[in-house]
């Protein structure tokens, strides 16, 4: 049977073995362990938490907390398919329902055989490439009835993963516009050089002279958060690369990994010179965990060319290394102080602010989190200098932005523009028409509709982390915002009462409407809780969760009107719907099984 | 001695005291659940969410500051207040008639004070079966409004960790510190400081129930707002 799981032992010794039984490896251990047994049972808990001489019950709250961490059985074949608005439009409830169909099975459940379970998961990165899935973790995209067809036959016979076809696993960059910074050539280690040859001061200034602001979204001066975090008391600072890649519909950090790595891992030590800091972490999120055997690649090639590790470039007092920190399903550790406990080992909840991470991070001590963009920005101004950057872009936006294009156009893909450019121009360079409106920013971004096609993408009009959906004539706009709903539901992390139950309240509202049970009322209560969910929440994730509804109420309102049944109140209790369970349990769909159709047969 | 204004009122404070200390020791209510004198403030709960200089902040885990003027008791925040405790009140069971912690609950007791007539929103009746396991005290999860405070008493008190969280959203919820989830396999006493916190009615004592008559409660004959002022004298 798939479902035992084998008795701790030697395998799982070997994993805590491999983390030094390391309280903050908690999490990575968990990852690890399920990986040899397909779930983490309660002895397999209760081992791990005695190793590691933590309470039992932290080890069961660490692993209740991320998606991808099972503590039931969840199949030999455990297959999450992506469930962005963009995997949805191309059609991805019809493929799951297919693979479903085929293997006997229904979502979210186990099979009975314990062989596979299928069930949804939030944006997985793909979305220029979708629909896509992960299988055991793994990301496959481009999926198609036809491979649906040979994915239920490769799961009935049992074929271990390794033996898929190799081209399910291959994922495309799709660069369709290169500027500054894909258009870069670089030696690893030159931008490191020229950095180095300034000293750590003339280097900071350089960076100041830039004005690279964070490409993460909030728009943070990247010199004002290092010159904190290297005035800060304390040693051992701490650089943290956020590669947590969560925002719905953004892909550029998976692209900027897959080819440009070294840029990546170079931005991180240049933030180390500057900073003096000695260690750095990855945190990638689990989406891309098959970008993690090359990173570690390439890591290992910039040790050996001494880019990391003691004396870096011959620098005495120079020691930095980077390891790389995988997460599990979780979009609110994108979050600095979510993802820092994450690293730490916890369940990632936005830690109270301030004190703020640059002071107290990792583990109490000064920490630097960039996102992934931001950091390779990096290296061009250590090469060109911090004066030629800032000429480039905006007045408050130097450089440049990559976006994660995707939804209805020709071409969707990674397109680098200068700061400025307007959504009209993006949208004729990715053959998009009929468009009727656009995400910018992710679910937590903007819409935009066609009237303000003619903003500028740049922190002073249209701030974004780089997420670009489109939408044609054909979409339905309040679909959309209920997809974004939902994600912020599921992704919520429960701390504060505001997001916990507002987020799961505005979802039970948009719903509502869905199903044609919706009322003016209904549109009245969701306007206060956006607003409750803005004022009162405890971290980003809960006062961006309104956004899209606020967005659409406001620019694509008969969207909503048109699914309003009555002007004043309606219930969302449906007494038919309510005797669902009765007719499945007699075996009974007949029209006297129905109150509706039994009423109206007696008029 | 520096100070801010509160609803218009001059509060002093000292350096680094929080704006709800600081508050309630000059004699002004401002609501909580999740935060006790005890412990750090923990800024889950947002029952004592107030505008200062003009954004909304967590009182209990903001720190004062110097001329800042600070809106509380006013429509506005008391209106968020009574929609926290309605989405408090839908996402768990309360069933407050044959609830044993009646008329001492902190929960209900918000209830009365915020002028919270109906629960307005739909409620999601989760399943959270009972632990009746240990032999002194009964775990009533229906009740858990996720304060933490049993949490953070049994870890940094007692020394034991006997709760935690686990799950996510709307599916977080509380566990014991064994594998088979029951109370009565961990080390848990009645006299541990985490089985005297809960301000709503999961940790109950086993024994006499309901001794109290109606009338004679806590909160019966004097409002959370004065009994919480009255600790801060004490």
């Amino acid at each position: 049977m798939h479902t035992q799981p084998p008795i701790p032992g030697a395998a799982l010794d070997g994993i805590l073995q491999q983390h030094g039984h390391q309280p903050t490896e908690l999490l990575q251990i968990l990852i690890d362990t399920q990986a040899l047994e397909g779930w983490l049972s309660p002895p397999t808990l209760s081992h791990i938490a005695r190793a590691l001489n933590l309470p039992r019950a932290r080890v069961e709250g660490v692993a209740g907390f991320y998606s991808f961490l099972h503590t039931r059985p969840a199949g030999h074949y455990r297959v999450l398919f992506s469930d962005n608005i963009t995997d949805r439009m191309l059609g991805n409830a019809e493929l799951m329902d297919a693979l479903c169909g085929k293997l006997w099975i229904e979502p979210g459940k186990l099979s009975e055989d314990g062989l596979v379970s299928i069930a949804a998961t939030s944006c997985t990165g793909l979305c220029d490439q979708g629909p896509a899935m992960l299988v055991n973790g793994h990301a496959i995209s481009q999926l198609s009835h036809r491979r649906i067809n040979e994915i239920a036959e490769l799961i009935r016979q049992q074929r271990p993963l390794e033996l898929w076809p190799a081209e399910y696993f291959q994922i495309e960059d799709n660069i369709r516009r290169r500027d500054a910074l894909l258009d870069l050539t670089m030696q690893p280690g030159e931008a490191l050089a020229a950095a180095v040859a300034r000293n750590r001061a003339g280097w900071l200034a350089e960076m100041q002279l830039s004005n690279l602001r964070g490409r993460g979204g909030a728009g943070f001066a990247t010199a004002v958060k290092w010159a904190s975090a290297r005035n800060a008391p304390g040693e051992a600072k701490v650089i943290v690369c956020n590669a947590d890649e969560g925002e719905p519909g953004t892909f550029k950090d998976r692209v900027l990994l897959n080819r440009f790595a070294d840029l990546v891992f170079e931005g991180m030590t240049l933030a180390a010179w500057a900073v003096g800091a000695t260690e750095g972490f990855l945190y990638l999120r689990g989406e891309y965990q098959y970008l993690r055997p090359q990173l570690k690649a390439v890591l290992a090639r910039r040790r050996a060319a001494q880019l990391l590790g003691n004396g870096i470039l011959g620098q005495a007092g120079f020691h930095f290394d980077i390891r790389i920190h995988l997460g599990a399903g979780a979009y609110v550790c994108g979050e600095e102080s979510a993802l820092i406990e994450s690293l730490e080992g916890k369940r990632g909840t936005p830690r109270i602010r301030p004190p703020f991470p640059v002071t107290h991070g990792y583990l109490g001590r000064p920490t630097v989190v960039n996102n992934v963009e931001t950091l390779a920005k990096t290296c061009l101004i250590a090469l060109h200098g911090g004066e030629a950057f800032a000429a480039t872009g905006t007045a408050q936006s130097a450089g440049t932005k990559l976006l994660s294009i995707s939804g209805d156009c020709a071409a969707p893909g990674i397109y680098e523009y200068p700061f400025g450019v307007s959504i009209a121009r993006v949208l004729e360079d990715c053959g998009a028409s009929d468009t009727q409106a656009v995400q910018v920013g992710g679910a937590s971004g903007m819409c935009l509709a066609a009237y303000e096609f003619q903003r500028r993408i740049a922190y002073e009009d249209v701030p974004t982390a780089g997420a670009f959906m489109i939408f044609d004539g054909t979409r339905d706009l309040f679909e959309v915002a209920r997809s974004f709903v939902h994600f912020f539901a599921h992704e919520s992390c429960g701390f504060c009462t505001p997001c916990r139950v507002g987020t799961a309240l505005l979802k039970g509202f948009m719903d509502k409407l869905a199903a044609g049970h919706g009322a003016q009322a209904d549109l009245a209560d969701i306007d206060w809780l956006d607003r409750l969910l803005k004022n009162a929440s405890h971290c980003g994730l809960g006062s961006a969760a309104p956004n899209p509804v606020i967005d659409t109420l406001q620019k694509f309102r008969p969207a909503y009107e048109r699914r309003l049944v009555s002007l004043d109140f309606e219930p969302a209790f449906d007494l038919d719907a309510a005797l669902a369970e009765a007719r499945q349990l007699t075996a009974r769909d007949d029209p006297g099984a129905h109150l509706k159709t039994h009423e109206e047969d007696a008029r | 001695m520096k100070q801010f204004l509160l609803d218009g009122q001059p509060v002093p404070f000292a350096d680094g005291q929080s704006i709800l200390e600081a508050a309630r020791q000059a004699g002004h209510y401002i609501p909580s659940l999740c935060w006790h004198k005890d412990f750090p403030a923990h800024g889950s709960c947002k029952l004592c969410i107030v505008k200062a200089a003009g954004r909304h902040v967590s009182a209990c885990a903001t720190p004062a500051r110097e001329g800042w003027e600070v809106e509380s008791n006013t429509p506005e925040m008391n209106g968020e207040r009574r929609g926290l405790l309605q989405m408090l009140f839908v996402e768990g069971n309360h069933f407050c008639p044959s609830c044993e912690k009646s008329g001492s609950c902190e929960l209900q007791a918000l209830g009365y004070e915020y002028e919270m007539l109906t629960s307005r929103f739909r409620h999601f009746y989760p399943d959270r079966p009972v632990d009746a396991s240990h032999p002194d005290v009964l775990l009533d999860f229906n009740r858990c409004i996720f304060c933490e405070l049993c949490v953070r008493a049994s870890r940094d008190v007692d020394g034991k960790s006997v709760f935690a969280l686990t799950g996510r959203g709307i599916h977080k919820h509380l566990v014991v510190n064994a594998e088979s989830g029951r109370l009565a396999d961990t080390d848990f006493s009645k006299d541990d400081m985490a089985a005297h916190i809960c301000p709503v009615g999961v940790i109950l004592h086993k024994g006499p129930g309901f001794a109290v008559p109606i009338g004679e409660r806590t909160y019966d004959t004097s409002s959370i707002r004065s009994l919480k002022l009255q600790e801060e004298d004490s």
